[in-house]
């Protein structure tokens, strides 16, 4: 059973619809003795981070999200979700994230060589893999959906699983422990994006957690 | 590397999908779901559904069909029309959009871009543009409601003003092309792609697939939009990327 974490903002409908079409149960919640009970949370993310982190306070989530993680439950956090796992970010202003993972969520700076580029970093980009995880196990890099104007930068490399090229190395997926985070979002990444996501689930499947 | 993607448009009246001739002649083209699995399946990088009727029939919501399309497609769709406070993009993102758009509404109240931006972030607010050449402005100048109302803007200058407020995406249409499959407007498409640093999306006029190589290399867009020549089957996403594709464009 997978949490979706609630604290009101995020694609909840489209992540849990993909869960369904892989046949993986789930809840979406925002209350912690449900989500406690739960085998892995997903924590997904549309919007700003300082609103993000503000609800997930207020909610006491941030706390029991921390608890969780610590204890060793699986946790995935998407876009937003991916970045509220680390440290901070300084999108409208500088702001403590969940500290589960190292690294800091920074601006694109729209310019590289003298060269203006866009932001945010918009559609289908490719992935290449650095080391081997269960979230891309018997998958083949390909592309897949971004929609970010942040992204995470001074992470430890040894969470580093696969990024993408964008006038520069984006950190697309990120896992330490039982901790991870994707950049784009699986869930509208068409099948790659329904393999890393099924990925996960499997991985919380044979993770048993006292918790 | 980035790819540029190729974005089919479903203008929907009550729920169902038409595509106007110069946004007067509508001819039905089907269900909204059904076109959102074929497109999916034919490989588009993205949707957009547009109420069409929201600006001068009121308000209309398009949950359903959202909560529908999103059911079924595993790729990411922008939703506008109709959406005119901060209340409507919750409810549109929440029943599974990925970004919203934002064209009369924002004109009227521009601080509704900046509201949705520091609330969704920048990347779910698209601002869409009618473009119409000005003979004696020398320029294009925005109108609005559904493309019959010039305005006082040129859009040159909103396009600046809207990516300052917080927008994450410009979904340019030239109302001079529209509907004509003539080819995009180049010249409209580039002058603003490089006015602002965020994504610009054409649309208006795409006839076949050289068209869209052009509007990728000379126009400088980062998507193109089409609706009635994927409708009517005039030609398909596929055909369109195996063409670009062989033009060294770089797509998934």
């Amino acid at each position: 059973m997978i949490g979706i974490v609630d604290y009101g903002m995020g694609n909840l409908f489209s992540v849990s619809k993909a869960l369904e079409r892989i046949g993986v149960p789930y809840i979406i919640s925002d209350k912690k003795e449900q989500l406690e009970k739960t085998d892995g949370l997903i924590l997904p993310g549309v919007g700003a981070f300082r609103d993000a982190m503000k609800l997930l306070d207020e909610t006491n989530l941030s706390g029991f999200i921390k608890e969780q993680a610590h204890a060793g439950k699986p946790i995935l956090g998407i876009c937003l979700g991916m970045q509220l796992l680390f440290d901070e970010s300084e999108e409208n202003g500088v702001f403590s994230g969940l500290g589960l993972l190292k690294g800091k969520a920074v601006k694109f700076s729209g310019e590289s060589n003298g060269e203006r580029y866009k932001v945010p970093h918009m559609g289908w980009n490719k992935l290449m893999f650095h080391q081997d995880s269960p979230l891309t196990a018997d998958v083949e890099a390909d592309h897949v959906y971004f929609v970010h104007s942040y992204y995470v930068t001074n992470e430890d490399r040894d969470a580093l699983i696969a990024s993408c090229d964008y006038f520069g190395e984006v950190p697309a997926v990120v896992g330490k422990g039982n901790v991870f985070g994707m950049q784009f979002h699986p869930e509208k990444s068409g099948d790659l994006g329904m393999a890393l996501l099924k990925n996960y689930t499997q991985y919380v499947q044979n993770t048993e957690v006292e918790v | 590397m980035l790819t540029k993607r190729i974005i089919p448009c479903l203008d929907v009246k009550e729920g169902r999908v038409v595509k106007g001739i110069q946004f007067v002649e509508l001819r039905d083209a089907g269900d909204p779901v059904e076109l959102a699995r074929a497109y999916d399946q034919q490989g588009a990088d993205e949707l957009v559904f547009l109420d069409i009727s929201a600006s001068h029939e009121g308000r209309k919501t398009m949950v359903d069909v959202v909560q529908g399309v999103a059911a079924e497609l595993a790729i990411p769709f922008t939703v506008g029309g109709g959406i005119n406070a901060l209340e409507d993009m919750k409810r549109i993102l929440r029943a599974g959009a990925d970004k919203v758009s934002l064209n009369t509404a924002a004109v009227l109240r521009p601080e509704l871009i900046r509201e949705g931006a520091e609330y969704f972030g920048t990347q779910c607010i698209v601002v869409a543009i009618d473009a119409k050449w000005d003979e004696e402005a020398g320029t294009w100048r925005v109108y609005t409601h559904g493309g019959r109302k010039p305005t006082e803007r040129l859009v040159l200058d909103w396009v600046k003003e809207a990516e300052s407020l917080g927008a994450g995406e410009i979904l340019l249409t030239s109302m001079d092309r529209d509907g004509e499959k003539s080819g995009f407007n180049v010249e409209l498409t580039k002058a603003v792609s490089e006015a602002v640093n965020i994504p610009v999306i054409a649309s208006g006029g795409a006839g076949g697939s050289e068209d869209f190589t052009e509007i990728f290399t000379d126009g400088k867009a980062d998507a193109a939009l089409a609706a009635s020549i994927f409708h009517y089957e005039e030609t398909s996403v596929k055909e369109v990327k195996a063409h670009l594709r062989n033009e060294g464009v770089n797509v998934r």
